[in-house]
């Protein structure tokens, strides 16, 4: 099969994206994601933040819609679309009897990269993620943070155009957090998109250039932090909340406001 | 309604948690299974009663007396089953320690720890009782009908085998915790609990084989050498088989010997409780252990490394790779028969065909489950630029290779006087472990490695279809050797097997 990668600016493009369990998960979707972005994904519990993301990585098949990654139809041509991604999920699922330069080979084997291309790239993760002195440890034993930093440096030993994370900062004590975002955004700034959701709203607004909010798998706002913020205050003029300013209106507030709008919070 | 944190209470607290788990345990957590499950054990007891009636029927024939020869089948068999109990003991008890799911719960209260090792001891008790009289049940019943009520004084012995296989393996594993440290005696536990499992079995196989020439245990107990050999009827030895027949005054003696010792045994060690539940705690996490020093990547083609990944993740789980290999300790007895019978003929090598390829499908199951249902980062290799039928292509091939190594030593040794049998083997073994893996992949279930012993919970269905399989493709290939065109029929029936898990296989794990 001939399946090129253009070099479209998109990185994913979500069309009527839809996914029901026992009540619809993700309900619609439309979701546009330039290349070279830092995209955050918020939304409450249950939003469809999770579920969209898997689907994306080809984990879970949706019931209808399309997903597009840099051009290639994710559906129609999985393995393509795979070997432009990774995933990396809240709970690091890594091989407690491997040690990370094993984790590392395999993932390589894996994405069939070149043995040497790979260990290179292996040395220089496990050097920035600080497991050097880890490197030959089996995993069994390793903290929150050490799992999610093999698993982190498992997803980038291939260098994947679209990076996508859920929750990639879950229990990590603030050494770890920082060094995970030091990477993430090095990335980004080496062409890399990265789609992340976060329940921290700090790092979101820190860290994304475009933020979209979620909610009963439905996008119901989507911007850069200034834009979100105008459109709550403009929300807020009409409605006469907020005297109508967005001034120190944080992303915390845009998001309660917005997930309060549609019920998404009790 | 007793009051909190006494000893009434914990026992309350720990049936309920008993029944649960049991419950549980059966009907895979659905309650719509219940009727099927009643059903299902109604049908077991009906059977399992039929088989005891014409086992126990031509013994009742000729009168059943407390001769040596009778005293020597009752106590070998007792202590047959109360070796499984003290093996299915020593797990609990470990698990008891090293469990971690309410323990620290418990200890952090100002609960007394002395009370729920009570309680929890008592438990495994009569847990480790109950499963051995769920099957010996049907022969004290059939041999009350034929022989007299005074039969039913066997109950009374089970319950005490059980407390003493249960202070037993209580001594055994606070000794392992003392002498090789919280850290081995997992492992160590596990390994002394299969060898008890297996070693009595294995031993009066092996002893059966070197005297009578057969498997059969019966014939080497009720043989004249081994009753020449035991005391005589007044004998000590012979209390407990006195008391299953019936003489109440044993049955007492019994009793009070195997409740007396659980209970001195709780009282000396419930004091260290905390202390062995505290350390175990500490190793509940695993230590860090360096790798093997390779500080280059091998070149790899995706189903290499996968391939690579299984091989090396077994290799490295010592736990799992004993309770894996532990279904070949039972083909060290053919392998005996194949050696002492080198130049027997085929009826005698003929027999290695369907444990080889029993014992192999088996192995492929439980190695298929390890690979499919207990891969560790499915979502690592579900996002991987590889076809899903690739990925189960790869995981076939380590799990077939592995059994392939296991097997293929005693197929060339039997290669050697008979080629015939070992061709019909080696199509038997193939067939057998194929089926076995296709049956784990059609119901693959996510869970995790430290499950496998419980891996059939999730569904008793594979299980069931995995076991028939085996012996269906086990008795076929020992027809196709002895030269029938009955395999054919077996074969048949074998591949319906397969053709009803096939259909009825959850499709949710086919969904990606």
């Amino acid at each position: 099969m001939d399946v090129s990668v253009n070099t479209t600016p998109t990185a994913l493009e979500l069309k009527g994206l839809t996914k029901c369990f026992d009540r619809p998960a993700v309900d619609g979707l439309e979701l546009t994601i330039q290349a070279g972005e830092f995209y955050a994904l918020l939304g409450p519990n249950g939003a469809g933040k999770t579920t969209t993301l898997r689907i994306v990585a080809g984990l879970l098949k949706p019931d209808a819609g399309t997903v597009s990654v840099f051009g290639i139809d994710a559906l129609k041509n999985p393995i393509e679309a795979k070997r432009l991604i990774a995933w990396v999920s809240d709970e690091p699922m890594i091989y407690e009897k491997l040690s990370p330069f094993e984790y590392l080979e395999f993932v390589a084997g894996l994405w069939s990269i070149d043995a040497a291309t790979a260990e290179a790239r292996a040395r220089e993760l496990i050097d920035w993620l600080g497991l050097g002195p880890h490197a030959h440890e089996r995993c069994q034993g390793f903290s929150k943070g050490m799992r999610q930093k093999v698993a982190l440096a498992g997803a980038m030993v291939h260098e994947p155009r679209l990076l996508i994370l859920d929750e990639p900062l879950t229990g990590l004590d603030a050494g770890s957090a920082r060094q995970v975002k030091d990477v993430l955004i090095e990335r980004v700034r080496g062409g890399v998109t990265v789609v992340m959701t976060t329940h921290i709203l700090e790092v979101a607004e820190r860290m994304a250039e475009r933020i979209g909010v979620i909610d009963k798998g439905r996008l119901i706002a989507e911007g850069s932090l200034a834009e979100l913020r105008r459109q709550v205050g403009t929300r807020g003029a009409n409605e006469g909340a907020n005297g109508g300013t967005s001034v120190g209106i944080s992303l915390e507030d845009i998001f309660l406001e917005l997930v309060a709008e549609e019920g998404g919070l009790a | 309604m007793s009051h909190p944190a006494t000893l009434p209470w914990f026992a309350r607290h720990e049936l309920r948690l008993f029944w649960r788990d049991w419950f549980s345990m059966l009907t895979a957590g659905k309650r719509r299974r219940e009727p099927v499950l009643l059903t299902v054990f109604l049908i077991f007891v009906a059977v399992i009663h039929l088989v005891a009636y014409f086992v126990v029927r031509p013994f009742a024939e000729v009168g059943i007396t407390a001769d040596k020869s009778t005293l020597v089948m009752v106590v070998g068999s007792a202590f047959l089953s109360w070796t499984l109990m003290l093996a299915q003991a020593i797990e609990s008890v470990t698990r008891a320690f090293y469990s971690r799911a309410d323990l620290d719960l418990i200890l952090s209260s100002p609960a007394s720890a002395r009370r729920l090792f009570a309680v929890r001891m008592a438990s495994i008790a009569m847990g480790t009782t109950m499963l051995t009289t769920v099957l010996a049940s049907p022969f004290v019943n059939a041999l009350a009908y034929f022989d007299g009520p005074r039969w039913l004084a066997a109950y009374g012995v089970l319950v005490a085998m059980g407390a003493f296989a249960t202070a037993v393996a209580l001594v055994v594993t606070v000794f392992m915790l003392r002498t090789l440290g919280p850290r081995r005696t997992r492992l160590a536990s596990q390994v002394v609990s299969a060898m008890v499992a297996a070693g009595f079995v294995i031993g009066v196989q092996a002893a059966a084989i070197f005297s009578t020439g057969n498997f059969s245990r019966i014939a080497f107990l009720s043989s004249d050498s081994v009753v020449a050999l035991a005391p005589e009827p007044g004998s000590l030895l012979w209390l407990p088989a006195h008391a299953a027949m019936g003489d109440l005054g044993a049955l007492a003696v019994v009793l009070a010997m195997a409740l007396g010792v659980l209970g001195a045994v709780m009282a000396v060690l419930s004091a260290k409780f905390e202390d062995h539940a505290a350390a175990a705690s500490s190793e509940a996490e695993p230590g860090r252990r360096k790798g093997r020093q390779r500080h280059s990547f091998r070149p790899a083609t995706t189903m290499l490394a996968l391939r690579r990944k299984e091989l090396t993740l077994l290799r490295r789980d010592p736990w799992l790779l004993s309770q894996t290999l532990m279904q070949m300790l039972y083909l060290l007895p053919p392998a005996l028969l194949l050696w002492h019978s080198f130049d027997g003929g085929v009826s005698v090598l003929l027999v290695m065909v369907p444990v080889l390829v029993m014992a192999s499908g088996q192995l492929a199951g439980g190695l298929a489950w390890i690979s499919v249902s207990g891969e560790d980062a499915p979502d690592l290799v579900a996002s991987a630029p590889v076809s899903a039928r690739s990925l189960i292509a790869a995981k076939i091939q380590a799990v077939l290779g592995s059994v392939a190594v296991v097997v293929t030593p005693l197929l060339l040794a039997l290669a050697i006087p008979e080629p015939r049998l070992a061709a019909a083997a080696a199509l038997g073994i193939a067939v057998s472990a194929t089926s076995g893996t296709m049956i784990q992949i059609w119901f693959r279930a996510q869970a995790r490695r430290s499950t496998f012993r419980r891996r059939q919970i999730p569904s008793r269905l594979a299980t069931l279809a995995e076991a028939l399989s085996s012996i269906l493709w086990a008795g076929t290939a020992a027809l196709a050797a002895a030269g029938t065109w009955i395999a054919l029929v077996l074969a048949v029936f074998a591949l319906m097997t397969l053709a009803g898990a096939w259909a009825i296989r959850p499709r949710e794990a086919h969904a990606v």
